[in-house]
This record gives structure tokens, sequence and C-alpha cells, in this order.
């Protein structure tokens, strides 16, 4: 069992929540923003998700997976690049001195529920 | 249904216990406790947004349009019509980190273990890359110097916690069931029933994974990812995220360095390009070689006045 799984749980919990608070009666889609970088499988968590949203109120829901691209700064010369892979070298001064900006997201963005 | 496992069978539950203890307690209870104050305010200004439960608007149309109309029912058009035409679909932005619930938990140990002084380490690794060994020379090697606790993570089993009993460190062991990593939850758990001495060591040895334990911080100080040169040199670039967010990588079993195809150089080229900021060490647990710029790096950064 892979982390996925305590993921997909923790997505429908806290869409069950959110839907609760708004009165929904279910949930018609789901977006999530899942980094490129953040160490969770995008293909694992959707069997994981189908599997954790039975008998919940996003059992029917379509889920929308944005992979967000992983976007680093380098330290020495401000360059803004798209890293390579998990590498992140600053391809205008070569140097590793570099800060992540994105592609470690693991966030619900929103639902949409009737 | 456990949240670690996804899985109602009692064999897959969190065990949390000490050696010498017969029934292991069940600690199923994790996670439930906390969101709810987050999440109201939030809520109730999209809905407020959408326009769709409220019953104030409506007056200067309906008087622009000429028409003679009772003030009292405009609850009634609300109901029906909504703005955005979805036929009662309202979107709901959430915006929510899904590991807020284990980070939350995490603050609240790593501020326990500020509040006592404790040194927490999250010692990751793949099985078998001699955590358990290298903690019990450890443990023998800081006797005297250091009050040293362990919480030792695994799948399943008491093997490890009572290999570092015997070598006279508290230990509580933390069986996760299926489950592929510790969290915040567990380790919150497992330091209550261990109850660390002030201004001690105490070593977290997560469940043996390279993958999954690199998401959920626990609340430690530091991260420290093992492995052994019986492993292929180019596990950095293969397990990234584990290499990414850890502090120290230890290369054990540098004895078997004469046996294998294994060069620490490339190692650490590759590891300096997953993380250019992470310290290595290399050692052999089994020997000693190598032991004394650990055991340095441990008093340094737990010292005590």
């Amino acid at each position: 069992m892979m982390h996925e799984m305590s993921i997909a749980l923790s997505i429908v919990d806290l869409a069950d929540e959110q839907a609760n608070l708004a009165h929904a009666a279910k949930i018609i889609e789901i977006e999530l923003d899942i980094g490129t970088m953040s160490g969770v499988e995008v293909e694992a968590l959707n069997f994981a998700l189908e599997i954790a949203a039975k008998d919940t109120l996003l059992e029917a829901a379509v889920v929308k997976i944005n992979r967000i691209e992983p976007v680093s700064e380098c330290l020495d010369c401000g360059e803004i690049f798209v890293s390579e892979g998990f590498i992140h070298q600053c391809p205008a001064c070569s140097e590793m001195n570099t800060r992540i900006l994105s592609g470690k997201e693991i966030q619900v963005k929103s639902i949409l529920v009737e | 249904m456990c949240d670690t496992c996804g899985c109602g069978n009692p064999d897959n539950q969190v065990r949390i216990s000490k050696p010498g203890e017969e029934q292991p307690a069940h600690h199923h209870d994790h996670n439930h406790d906390h969101n709810h104050d987050h999440n109201h305010d939030h809520n109730h200004d999209h809905l407020h947004d959408n326009g769709h439960t409220h019953d104030h608007h409506n007056h200067d149309h309906l008087h622009d349009n000429g028409h003679t109309h009772d003030h009292h029912d405009h609850d009634h058009v609300h109901d029906h019509s909504h703005p955005d035409g979805l036929q009662g679909q309202r979107l709901i932005r959430v915006e929510m980190d899904i590991l807020e619930k284990n980070n939350l938990l995490a603050s609240r140990n790593s501020g326990y273990f500020d509040a006592k002084e404790i040194l927490a380490l999250n010692l990751m690794s793949s099985p078998g890359s001699g955590k358990t060994t290298l903690l019990e020379k450890t443990i023998l090697a800081l006797k005297d110097k250091r009050q040293v606790a362990v919480i030792e993570g695994d799948q399943q089993t008491m093997n490890d916690a009572l290999r570092i009993e015997s070598s006279g460190a508290p230990v509580v062991q933390v069986n996760t069931g299926n489950g592929c990593h510790l969290d915040a939850q567990m380790v919150m758990n497992a330091t209550r029933k261990l109850d660390p001495a002030e201004g001690s060591i105490l070593f977290i040895e997560n469940v043996g994974n390279l993958v999954c334990p690199s998401l959920f911080e626990l609340g430690e100080r530091f991260r420290i990812v093992i492995f052994s040169v019986t492993e292929g040199e180019d596990k950095p670039l293969k397990y990234p995220t584990m290499f990414q967010h850890a502090d120290l990588c230890i290369i054990n079993k540098t004895d078997l360095l004469p046996y294998v195809d294994f060069n620490v150089s490339k190692v650490r080229e590759y590891a300096f390009q997953v993380n250019s900021g992470l310290e290595l060490m290399e050692m052999s647990a089994k020997t000693g070689e190598g032991m004394e710029p650990w055991i340095r790096w441990l008093l340094d950064k737990q010292q005590i006045s």
C-alpha cells in the first residue's frame, strides 16, 4: 500500500467536510493541484481515489488533476527556470544553489457541488 | 477505516507497544480531531460570492422593471435562479494542502520536542540498509554522554524494538499494519507512551522505504537518509524526493566496498545534483569505521548545558 492511499483518504475527508459545510448533496467535480515533484504518482492516486471515494459524496465525482511544473529560482543569478526532472541546475550560470518555487503541491483546489 | 492503510482488517491496525507488552494497544484514533475550525469561514464567504443563499438583492431589479411586486417573495426568487446558470451547482474554492492535518500535528510534536530540548531525528532508508545496527552502535557510543530514546517503525513485528531495548535505550514500537510510513499522529502517540527524557536524542526509525516517508513530516529537527554500498549508487537520482528533503546522508556498510561495484564519488555527485546542501558521511556501523564524525555530529546538534 503506497502513500497515495493515505493521500486519497485525506482528499476524500477534506472534500466531504467541505461539501457538508455547504449542505451539498454530492460532489460533481474535484480539482487537484499535484506538483510533478510532490512524490505523488497520479496514476496510483487515481486508483486509490476510486477506492477511497466509495460511499462518499465524492463517489461519482470527476477528478481533475492539474500537474504543476517544477519551477526553481537560482539563488546566485536570479534566473527562474523549469527544472529538468529533479535536478535543479541553473541553466544560465550552471550553479546548483537553487530554490524550488513550485512543483511540490498536493492541494485540493476546488469542488463543484450540488 | 484506518487512515493509514485504508483497511478495516484488525491485523492492519496501527499498534504502538513497548517490549514486554502482551497485548499491544491499538491506536486507531489518528487524524480526526483537527481541521474543523479551519474551514468554516472559508466556505461561507464563497457561498456569498456565488450569490446562492441570499435574499437581499433583488429589490432594485424588480422595481426597475416596472413590475409591481410585493416585497415578501424574494426568498422564492432566489431559490430558483442562479446567476451562473449551473442548475444548483456551486463551485467551492478549497485551496487546502492535503498534508495540512499531518503538518499541523508535526508542528505540535516539534513544539513539544523544543520545549523539552529533545533532538528528534527522522531516520529513513530502504529495508536492509543497516539502520537498526547503526542505532545499536550509536546508542552504545552515546552511553554516558546523552540520553537516547527510540521510536521504531515497521509494518509488523517487535523485532527491532527488542534489539534496541537490549542495547539499553527506552523504545516504543509502532507497527503500521499495511502503512508504508510513519505519520505525525503515530509519532505523537508513540512519544506519549515513550516519554523521552528532557535533553535526550530521539531517533525515529521510519518504515524501510525510500518513497513514502519523505512526504510526511513528523516534527523532527533533521532528516537522515541511510543507504548501504550494496545498493545502487544512483539511489539519489532514483529516489530524489527522499534525498531532496534530507539534511544528512549516511552511506553505510563501507566495509563491503572491496566486494561491490560502488563508486562513492559518484554518489556524492548524484546527491549534490538533487540536493546541493546535503551532508554526506561514510561509515561501517558493523566495524565502527567512520562512526566518530557521526557521533560528533549528534553531540554537536544536541548540546546540553
